[in-house]
Formats: C-alpha cells, structure tokens, sequence
C-alpha cells in the first residue's frame, strides 16, 4: 500500500517500522513534525526536550540502554548537540542512534544555511542523504542498521525541500522491537582521557570498516546512460538534475560519509566531463577532487541558495553543458510592480504590544529566536539584532559591559520556549558577573513559531500528558534575580511604566511579558470600532503594524473578522477615535 | 501514457490552499499518477505569501517547478497572482480569484495595492479564467469555502474524474462543512468564466 507522506511524515514512519522506541527532539523548522508524527505511533515513548543537547544526551542513554532511538533538530540545533554527539561517535551506540538534521537552504525559515553534511564529516559518522519520502523513510532503517552494526551513531540529513514535500510511500509492517541488553563497559562509555584514546583509534577502525560498507551499499549507485556528462549528487538535488540533464550518467550517492572512493574512481574514469551537482558546500566537490579527479562544481553550481530544475537549466546553459532552449519563453508585458507580502505578527498577538513600548522609549533590544523575531520588521523595527537560541541575554550583557551608558538603555527580549532552552545560563551570567541588564520574556505559553509545541512552561509533554509547569517567576529569583515583574503586554501604559523603571534600576531585572498566544487561546472579544468623524488619519494606529487595521479614503479601518479585540490601537489612538467593541454597542 | 501536469497554487496564510492541495493530491493519486507536492511552512504562514507545488506525472523526480514552466497557475489573491505569473509557461493555463487581500507594507501605506492586476493577467495570458471565488462560495454558503470552489474550476481543468474529484473532496473535508463544501467545489466546476 502506497501513502502520500511528507519525508518529515516518512522518517517517523520509518522510524516505527524499524523498532524505534525512544525519541527526541527540540522543535524547529523543518524538522519539527517528525516527532510529532512519532509521537502518534504505537509502542513508541517521544518527548520534546528543552534543547537539542539535552534531546542528544537522552537519545545516547536510551541507545546505552539498548533501544533503538530517534533524535531530530533542525540544522542550527546540531550546534546546541555538536558537544555530545562529537564524543558519542566514540563510545559507540547499544540500541541503534540516529540523528536527524533538516537543514535550511534558501533560509525559509532559519538565521542561516549552514551544511550540516560537514558536521558528519567533523563528527566521523556515517551520513545517509535521502532524495524524497520514499528514501526517508527507507534511510532510517538503514541508518539504524548501520549504527549498530558499526556501533556509531549516524546523520540522516535532510533539507527543506525534502522534509517539507509529499511523495508516494510503500508503507511497510512494524518490526518486532526488542531492548537489547546493557552490558556495562567502562572502557567503551567512560570517556576519560585513557579510555577515549582507545575509543579514538577504535573509532577511525570503524569508519574504514564504514568505508568499504559505502563502496557496496546500494545506497550509492551508478545510472549509465550518456558518457558525454556524469554527474555526481545526492539528495533532493538527485531529483532536479534526473529532469534537467535526462541524457546524462549519474552517480547517486545515498551514503555521502565516509564516500565510495572506489565507485566514485569508476565513475569518473568513464565519463569525459564530471560535475558535481549539490546544494549549499562543495561538500562532495572538495573530496572528489582531492581524490585528484578533475571536476566541475560550485564553478557552475551556486554556493547560496536552494536549487531547482530552473535554476540548473539556467546554470547548465551558460556552462554549455545544455543547449539553449529552442523557443526561448515570451517575455510577460511590462506590468506592476507587486509589493512584498512579508510574514507579520497575527491579529491579537501579544508581542505587539511589547515591542510598541519599546520601540516608544528607543531602547536597544537585543532580540532572539521565534515569532517575536517578527518585531524586528516594519513598522515596529523594534530589535537591534538576532542571532541564535539564547542570544539575546549574553548579547545585552555583553554590550552593557562594553559601553556603560548601553547598559542603562538596553533589555534582551526572549520567548518562553527560548529561555528555557537557552536563556537559563546566559541569566546566571548576568548575575554572577554584576551586569544589570533587563531580560523580558515573552511568555505567551508555548512554542509558537513552529507550530504551537509544548515545553517544560506548559504544563502538558509531547504525549499529551500533565506535567509540572516551570514557575518561571521562582526560577529566575532562584537564578540570583531580585527584581521580578509580570506585566500584561496588551496594558501599553503599564508595560511601558515596567520598562522604564527596570532598565533604570541597575541590578539585574526581569519582566514577564505574559499573555497566551492568540492563536492558542481564542478569546471573543468584540473588534474595535472606528469613530469616523473623530479620525484625523494620522496614522499612528498603523504604527501597530496589526493587519486588521488599514487606511480607508485618509481615515481608519479596522477588519471586524480579522481584529481579535485585543484593543491596542484603542490605547494608541490619540483622538479616540479608535473604541473598544463593547464601548461602540453602549 | 500519462501527460504530467505542473501546479503552481498561490495564495495568502489562511486561505485553506493546504485544504486544496490536499484534495487534488487525493484526487491524483486515486487517478493513478505519481504525485509530489512541496509547501513552505514556518515564516510564511504569518500572513506571508504561501506556494504549493504539485507535480502529477507517470513518474515525478522534482518537487519543485521551474520558472516558466507550471502547466496552471492558480491564484487564490490576485497580487499573488501577479507575483506568481513568471512561472507560468507559454499557452499555460491561468486561474485567478479575484480577492484582493492587502499585505501589511500596503496597510502601512508603505506601499500601494497595484491598480488593474486582472486586466494585466488578461492582457499576458488573454486565456485566464478570472473567479469571484468569495462571492461564489458566500451563494454557497460559507465564505470560507472560496478554497473549494477554486478547486472546482482547477479540477475540470485535470484529467481526472469527477467522481474521483468527489470522493477526495468527501475524504478531505470534515462531514459538517461537506455540504457547503460540495455546493461550492461544483460551483467551481461548472463555472465558466
């Protein structure tokens, strides 16, 4: 039987039916559904865990313990895990370990599109690359299977494109899942400075091991047709050059650490001109070529980006590697221009009410990872900067440390889900080295740039179960702050007032910005309603940068289906023009 | 042989072209054919602009379309329409619904809702089917049943068969809004704009 699954549907699919019983992951685009998916599945125990360190060390005791485990991340999580996975590849595994890493090319949704096929290489694991769902899903069990045959943990790595895309799947029956048994051995997991040694030459014995495995994986495989072009890729980039260069050999790789040197020597030696076609690094490129092959790459390739059959045909072209296209496509008649059409924070969303107030009172904001992100944009351009998970309380730290009048006028804005991620010890790091910076975090009770996940605030785990919710009130006073507040974003004036006096305090602060995503908790309140003959049109309610709010004929609109009620451009509006839905039926 | 068909469905962060695609990718693969559908989610869904692809065929490699090369175009907002028009190729079928749904720059009064977008479809594709979708799904009975009905001018427009069109709809749809939903799918269908 056949499924349209997406290959984030397709890995948790595979996971299921080759025995995986433990997983792991932080949520985080595109990676995010596979444990959602997982979750769902039989026999099979899935937790959102604080961070991707924290998910890799539960996926390597799960593994010790003898389960075959899953752990997912999205690309930029593989820098939180990279310090237990670099060690992990010493030990080994018991139960088979794989780690999924969706990577970002084109940056739809990520701070950047790093090539996460370096970190296998750097870590000295195996790295499988499917192509579409069907692969995905077959990889995993491979990737299990290898992991345990080879004792190492293994990268599945995935992008976007593959992740994110629906393909046909052959669903298969689940597997009989079994612990296998934990046997101490201090020499293989106690990874002190006289064991890890060992540990450290076992470890290059497995990947020659792993090396002959690659040459005769059928995960690696040659398609002759033509011997004019042979190409050498992997992954979604399979997909586009099978439709641009029809004619052409190609040398698929499915397993691209440690490569088929072997098959790729064939390969080469039978084709007059080699390209190497991948996305993102000339990962395979460079090790192709110092195989000393001569070979074309990032010469034709783009290095940024995502490709595309349209993006190759355009490439391949100008390299004359393709003919150009008989009929060239007419060109479109001269038309508008179309105005971007940029994501924007939602109607009701809590975050706009915080970053009005504090775009009102000029302060520098250091800004961190999720929907808040959004406040950085127009109208409200109201962060200085982004960086990664946690970032922004080192950030105003360190910028206080450097240039004393900063610190009076600079607060961190982290969210809920981000803080207790990462911001825990940048926090520590404020109070024990006598900064004074004002963290504000953005409670709105979820994960929410992803889809609504939910984390150790909460109060419910992936499997839908109660749990105890942090009491981020006590954690922070227990993390040395005195100075804590909770305030209500929507409340403008006692938002700002908050502000205010914390930045001005010189000690350590924080504000908690409280209020639930609007999407999370839909409360009824009736839409604003404008006052039209009290409307001048100065347009300082569009300064919310709310969609449901828009100038009509130079007055003020508000879309009744769109407008939440929260009641922010009621606070700002300096005429009354703008009233509370309820004050409009008195 | 099948004759492989490339979608381009364009529209706006909650206008239920996820719904669609759904459907037409049921619809497709009750009709036999190899099928890829890629989405962007994350940043997008704010209020962004969203893009389907969906490429039907005997056997489909690619999830992505090239520029210029998408058999249909189907717009559920007409600026997406006109962003999107590139990626249609030369005698490629072009549906437009005519919503005009201002992104926030525009609100702002940062930028400006182009004037005559539909003329201008018309006068690059002469051919594009132009739908009150909105209007069409309100006669039906639930505004928010434009989706369906764009799918019903898309589904007569596909080799697939109507009943199969029908049993996706019923296998997609939940059974409370099937109704409104059905009405608006055959609306869709047996417009003729």
């Amino acid at each position: 039987m056949k499924e349209l699954l997406s290959g984030n549907e397709a890995i948790a699919r595979g996971a299921y039916e080759s025995g995986v019983t433990v997983a792991a992951a932080y949520p985080g685009t595109p990676s995010t559904e596979i444990l959602e998916n997982l979750a769902r599945y039989p026999g099979v125990y899935a937790e959102w865990a604080p961070n991707e360190k924290v998910a890799v060390e539960v996926g390597i005791g799960a593994s010790l313990a003898g389960a075959r485990t899953l752990v997912a991340m999205k690309h930029v999580g593989v820098n939180v895990a990279a310090d237990p996975l670099l060690t992990f590849a010493y030990t080994g595994v018991n139960g088979g370990f794989v780690l999924v890493s969706a990577d970002d090319p084109g940056i739809h949704s990520s701070q950047n599109e790093q090539d996460n096929r370096r970190y296998a290489y750097f870590a000295k694991i195996p790295l499988l690359e499917p192509g579409d769902s069907q692969e995905a899903k077959e990889m995993v069990g491979l990737a299990l299977d290898i992991s345990e045959k080879f004792d190492i943990p293994v990268m599945l790595r995935t992008t976007t494109r593959v992740s994110h895309s629906q393909g046909l799947v052959e669903i298969g029956e689940p597997k009989p899942r079994s612990l296998k048994p934990y046997a101490r051995d201090a020499r293989k997991y106690l990874m002190v400075p006289a064991y890890a040694r060992l540990r450290r030459v076992a470890l290059e014995e497995r990947l020659a091991r792993l090396k002959e495995y690659s040459e005769n994986s059928p995960l690696n495989f040659i398609e002759w047709r033509g011997r004019a072009v042979g190409v050498i890729t992997s992954g979604v980039s399979y997909q586009y050059v099978r439709e641009v260069l029809p004619g052409a050999s190609v040398l698929k790789l499915g397993m691209t650490n440690p490569l088929p040197e072997n098959l790729i020597k064939k390969f080469a030696g039978e084709v007059e001109k080699l390209i190497v076609v991948e996305e993102l690094e000339p990962y395979l490129e460079e090790q192709v070529r110092a195989m000393g092959f001569k070979v074309s790459g990032k010469d034709i390739v783009p290095y940024t980006g995502e490709l595309d059959p349209g993006v190759l045909t355009r490439v391949f072209t100008e390299a004359g590697i393709l003919e150009p296209s008989a009929a060239p496509a007419a060109a479109l008649p001269e038309g508008p221009a179309a105005p971007g059409r940029p994501p924007v924070m939602c109607p009701g969303c809590p975050h706009r009410g915080l970053f009005y107030a504090l775009r009102g009172l000029k302060l520098t904001v250091t800004g961190d990872i999720g929907c808040y992100t959004l406040g950085g944009l127009p109208p409200l351009e109201a962060l200085d900067c982004c960086i990664c998970m946690g970032a922004s309380i080192g950030a105003a730290h360190g910028a206080g440390k450097a240039d004393p009048a900063l610190a009076g006028r600079t607060v961190a804005v982290i969210g809920d889900s981000t803080f207790l991620h990462s911001g825990l010890t940048g926090l520590l790091n404020v109070v024990y080295n006598r900064g004074s910076s004002t963290v504000i975090i953005l409670d709105n009770g979820t994960t929410a740039m992803t889809g609504h996940q939910d984390h150790p605030g909460t109060g419910r785990t992936l499997m839908g179960e109660p749990a105890p919710a942090v009491d981020l009130e006590a954690l922070v006073r227990a993390l040395g702050v005195r100075r804590v507040r909770v305030v209500d974003p929507l409340n403008l004036a006692e938002t700002r007032a908050a502000v205010e006096e914390e930045v001005a305090a010189g000690e350590p602060s924080v504000i908690i910005s409280r209020r639930p995503c609007v999407l999370l908790k839909k409360e009824t309140r009736p839409a604003a309603v404008v006052l039209a003959e009290k409307c001048r049109g100065c347009k300082v309610c569009l300064r919310l940068g709310c969609p449901a709010i828009s100038m009509k004929d130079g007055r003020a609109a508000v879309d009744p289906i769109a407008c939440t009620g929260c009641e922010l451009c009621v606070q700002v509006c300096r005429e009354g023009a703008l009233l509370k839905g309820v004050e409009a039926c008195d | 042989m099948i004759k492989p068909v490339d979608i381009l469905m364009v529209g706006v962060g909650g206008q239920g072209t996820v719904l669609a695609s759904k459907v037409l990718a049921q619809a497709a693969c009750g009709a036999g054919y190899d099928i890829k559908v890629s989405e962007i989610h994350g940043m997008a869904q704010r209020g962004g602009s969203v893009v389907t692809q969906v490429r039907l065929g005997e056997k489909v490699y690619s999830p992505l379309i090239a520029e210029g090369g998408a058999d249909i175009v189907l717009a559920f907002e007409k600026l997406e329409g006109l962003r999107f028009l590139r990626f249609l190729r030369p005698g490629g079928t072009m549906i437009v619904n005519d919503q005009e749904i201002p992104p926030v720059p525009v609100l702002a009064g940062a930028a400006e809702y182009p004037a005559g977008i539909v003329d201008y479809i018309r006068r690059a594709v002469p051919s594009a089917v132009v739908v009150d979708a909105l209007g069409l799904a309100l006669e039906c009975g639930s505004a928010r049943a434009a989706n369906v009905v764009l799918l019903g001018v898309l589904a007569r427009r596909l080799p697939i068969a109507r009943e199969i069109w029908e049993e996706a709809l019923a296998g997609r749809v939940p059974a409370r809004f099937l109704e409104a939903n059905r009405a608006a799918f055959r609306a869709g269908y047996g417009y003729n704009g």
